[in-house]
């Protein structure tokens, strides 16, 4: 590896780039579906390869290419000093990079169970045990199950020096049951939506979630949809499960503080912000309880946005969001952070593989726990009426991430401090920082999950790239409540 | 292997084959199957008057299934030296003899009778095109935003590619084309416009225009104004209306029926939308791209999915062809044969028409973007709807949001721009109250996938909040 880089670094710099980084990334999956009593997909995956990225003529170039012999790369470099070059044709100002040392490092996920050595034909029977559990409960007309795992090896060097070899090993799990009858199609999923939980943990992720224990309470409940009420339209309190709470997060708390968005640099596509720089350390984002770290070190857990360093080579830092309530932290990249005065970029920049660009994105966005012990049972018990909405099925956000609207795949009444009945399509919408304000109890560290969301896209060409949310139920005071279905 | 300057030149039929060729000299399995896809594709990207991203990729995957007895497996690598593309072929064997027997598996597709209609999809002049091109076209589009007091952000793409399919029954198919994009925000103060197109020659592509209109429209909807929720006539430009209609179509395939996770199951042979919907996938419409076969290199047929309102035929895998001959559906389903819509092997989704052509209806018929505002007493024009997603999947009730260009109509003018809407509202609801529709245009949004599709007038469409800006 070493050869490669100093073959690109060299040619980079020949071709009077100010800067260059590389990343040659050795990457391997490994897929299986089953859906109603069958296997549905089953494959195995690598791809290896080198993304070069360099600064000339103050602007930015990139170049990637599958093959890693010293013709190609070295052509690849040259590649991206012309593409650089032809980018500084349209640029207001020079680019700008706030300062970073240079790093020499090695790190790997820590992993009990490395998957890749767990038998394909002991993944498929577990998925069948699975689907075989849910299709047990009649009424449940579709059964889906998957297990993924990937392992992602990368050698990171740059022109500063840097030297970082890294390996993360992401496992996911979970499955669905559907159930149609009538005009209606409900859908539970477990332990999450998006496919079920992930982790930067190895196959005893697996084992730690009872796929197989939770299976029959799932069908039973989605078959059970069909006769449960649909849910109440009006202005109420809610209390969301963990997993919709860390949903939540991500798309008006994750997205609006990445910085690239707040400069304009996403506007053809995901957006903007209305966290404009002015409002840092200056808006009330959330009531008192509202407490949102972005940290991608390992202290807080095998989170899809873990890691040691990013993909500039800046080191996992914990950023402080949401303090108290009040905005005091965006994402930030090297010319991001450079760009509204900050003297180092916290360490957020990530690529979906070789073959694209680093981007800003959320590392692991959580919003920490209640300080003082609270369980579920006790949230509930002092709510005297409200929703409590479980799994998410449905999310939308608007362009400045104002407005949302969330949909769950089950809830139930709460009356007098207990649940009640069970109420079919919940939904509620509102406005982010009414939102965050009106949230008055979240649960305590028991209560805490750190859930992975696999499937967050940003970018052109597209990326889609793994999330961590760590979130523990929470209480919201008077939300609209069920306007999904108003007028339809 | 191919080298890198092979990759510059773009892969060939005869490559890909030679790939084959060394694939099968290593597979043991009853049934080989070889997907080649991949090329060179390039994308500038700014934002701020400012090229901010700038990248280019050369990359080609070979993707391998194998079948033994009725069970298979697939394995993928971007490696093309021999000892991967053995590794290739051993990892998919390994992985097809843990599978668990499926009767319904086919043996792989046999080699096509006859060749599909030609589909000249590859443009010398947009495979040429370079970082120097793309940043003079960008230059332009800075031009006008400069000339407007506006900033602007947006994407100039292009890409040259090459796929291939062939498997150990003789079949050998192979599709080249390129493709182009350029997508423009322009931003105001307090408002912006959007437009985006796409082709695979970007001759069809006409940067200046496009920067000229999205200006027109973040300057026309400058100082927004509030009106409340509700009931509205609406105007959809195409891309509104592709990234809407976009998410019923996968609902369309034979597996989604099977499934009971269609929002047509039960509902196929019944009139769903209003008179005047009719669509088809033609994957070999002029306006159209894409490969003419499909993931087991069967070749694409014609399918009219809708005929006046009433749902007329879906489309087929060859896998689900037969499963569905032998279901519960058949009766109710019209006809049933592979139409070449299948995804690759195995998969659980089956198949969906992704070359939709919606027919407006005969020339005279319709009506341009600036006739239906004309005849508009009060209604709301969207440019351009965001973040869709399905809130209840067989009342097919979508929630999003819209963007970049909303306006209020009254007395058949534009008014001025209003603050976004959130609206809920059912498809079936929306097609078929659509009153009058224009020429179907080759659109290209971000929620969907392009397909040719006409400017809609609608009424009654479900406006459910407001947002702040």
């Amino acid at each position: 590896m070493k050869d490669i880089a100093s073959w690109i670094l060299n040619t980079a710099q020949t071709r009077g780039a100010s800067y260059c980084d590389l990343r040659v990334v050795d990457e391997r999956a490994r897929t299986i579906a089953t859906k109603n009593g069958k296997v549905g997909h089953a494959s195995n995956s690598e791809s290896l390869g080198v993304g070069i990225r360099v600064i000339a003529d103050g602007a930015w170039g990139f170049a990637a290419t599958q093959d890693l012999t010293r013709p190609s790369v070295e052509a690849t470099a040259a590649r991206a000093a012309d593409v650089a070059r032809a980018s500084a044709r349209v640029k207001q100002h020079e680019l700008q990079l706030a300062p970073e040392k240079a790093h020499v490092d090695e790190w790997t996920t820590p992993y009990k169970v490395d998957p890749f050595t767990t038998s394909i034909a002991d993944n498929i029977e577990l998925l069948l045990k699975v689907d075989s559990e849910l299709r047990a409960v009649e009424g449940v007309t579709l059964a889906e199950a998957l297990l993924s795992f990937r392992r992602y090896e990368q050698w990171f060097y740059s022109s500063l020096g840097s030297d970082i070899h890294q390996t993360k090993f992401i496992t996911g799990a979970g499955y669905s049951a559907y159930s149609f009858a009538g005009t209606e199609i409900h859908k539970r999923s477990y332990p999450n939506s998006f496919g079920g939980q992930y982790q930067n943990k190895g196959y005893e992720l697996v084992e730690e979630l009872k796929l197989v224990e939770n299976a029959r309470r799932i069908a039973e409940e989605v078959v059970t949809l069909h006769k449960a009420d649909q849910c109440p339209e009006g202005v109420f309190d809610i209390i969301l499960d963990s997993s919709q709470l860390g949903l939540q997060v991500h798309e008006s708390v994750g997205h609006p503080i990445e910085l690239d968005r707040v400069l304009g640099m996403e506007a053809n596509f995901a957006g903007t912000s209305f966290l404009t720089t002015d409002k840092l350390r200056h808006l009330r984002y959330g009531s008192d309880l509202v407490n949102v770290v972005a940290d991608a070190t390992l202290d807080h857990g095998p989170g899809l946005g873990t890691f040691k360093y990013d993909d500039e080579g800046v080191p996992a830092q914990c950023t402080p969001i949401i303090t108290n309530g009040l905005f005091t932290g965006y994402l930030s990249s090297r010319d991001t952070a450079a760009a509204i005065g900050e003297n180092r970029s916290n360490g957020t920049m990530r690529a979906e593989g070789w073959n694209r660009i680093p981007l800003i994105r959320m590392t692991n966005i959580s919003i920490l726990p209640g300080a003082k012990p609270l369980t579920f049972e006790e949230l509930v018990a002092s709510t005297d009426y409200g929703i409590y909405m479980q799994t998410n099925r449905s999310w939308s956000i608007d362009d400045k991430r104002y407005n949302f609207q969330f949909g769950t795949e089950i809830g139930w009444e709460v009356k007098g401090g207990k649940l009640g009945r069970m109420l079919k399509k919940p939904s509620y919408s509102g406005i982010t920082t009414e939102f965050w304000n009106s949230m008055d109890a979240i649960c305590s560290r028991d209560q805490w999950t750190l859930w992975g969301t696999p499937n967050c896209g940003k970018g052109q060409p597209m990326q889609t790239m793994g999330t961590g949310h760590g979130a523990a139920p929470a209480r919201f005071r008077q939300v609209k409540v069920g306007s999904a279905y108003k007028g339809t | 292997m191919l080298t890198h300057e092979a990759h510059s030149q773009m892969l060939t039929h005869e490559q890909a084959e030679d790939i084959f060729l060394r694939l099968s000299r290593y597979s043991n399995a009853d049934g080989l199957e070889m997907l080649i896809s991949g090329g060179h594709s390039a994308l500038t990207r700014f934002a701020n008057n400012t090229i901010h991203q700038n990248v280019e990729e050369e990359n080609y995957v070979v993707s391998v299934r194998t079948v033994i007895g009725r069970k298979t497996a697939r394995a993928t690598t971007n490696k093309l030296d021999d000892d991967s593309l053995r590794r290739a072929v051993e990892s998919a064997e390994a992985m097809t003899e843990v599978q668990v027997e499926d009767p319904d598996l086919l043996p792989l597709a046999p080699a096509p009778m006859s060749e599909g209609p030609p589909t000249e999809r590859y443009f010398e002049s947009t495979a040429a095109l370079t970082p120097e091109d793309r940043a003079r076209a960008v230059e332009n589009i800075v031009a006008v935003a400069k000339k407007n007091g506006l900033t602007t952000a947006g994407i100039f793409s292009c890409s040259r590619s090459a796929e291939a399919i062939m498997n150990s029954r003789g079949l050998s198919v192979f599709h080249a084309q390129t493709s182009s994009e350029i997508s423009i925000t322009m931003l105001a103060g307090d408002s912006s416009g959007w437009q985006k197109a796409n082709s695979p020659d970007a001759r069809n592509l006409d940067p200046l225009v496009l920067a000229e209109t999205a200006a027109r429209k973040a300057r026309d909807s400058a100082s927004p104004r509030e009106v409340p929720p509700g009931k509205y006539t609406v105007i959809l430009e195409p891309a509104a209306v592709l990234d809407l209609v976009g998410f019923m179509f996968f609902d369309f395939g034979g597996m989604a029926i099977l499934d009971q996770r269609s929002f047509l199951t039960n509902r196929v042979g019944t009139k769903l939308f209003g008179d005047n919907i009719t669509v088809d996938d033609d994957v070999y419409h002029p306006l159209q791209s894409g490969a003419p076969y499909d993931g087991e290199g069967v070749h694409r047929q014609r399918v009219r999915l809708i005929e006046n309102g009433v749902v007329k035929n879906l489309v087929y895998a060859r896998s689900t062809a037969e499963k569905m001959k032998k279901s519960e559906h058949a009766s109710q389903v019209g006809g049933i044969g592979p139409t070449g819509h299948g995804f690759p092997l195995p998969n659980e989704i089956g198949e969906a028409p992704l070359n939709v052509v919606f027919d407006a209806g005969p020339e005279g018929s319709r009506h341009t973007v600036e006739q239906m505002i004309a005849s508009t007493d009060r209604g709301i024009l969207v440019t351009r709807c965001w973040y869709i997603r399905e809130v209840d999947p067989y009342e097919k009730i979508l929630t999003g949001m819209t963007r970049d260009g909303t306006f209020y109509i009254e007395n058949g003018r534009v008014r001025h721009g209003l603050r976004n809407f959130r609206f809920n509202e059912s498809l079936i609801h929306l097609l078929s109250n659509i009153s009058e529709m224009g020429t179907p245009v080759r659109a290209s949004g971000e929620e969907a996938f392009d397909m040719v599709v006409p400017p809609m007038k609608a009424q009654d469409f479900n406006f459910t909040e407001v947002t702040k800006f």
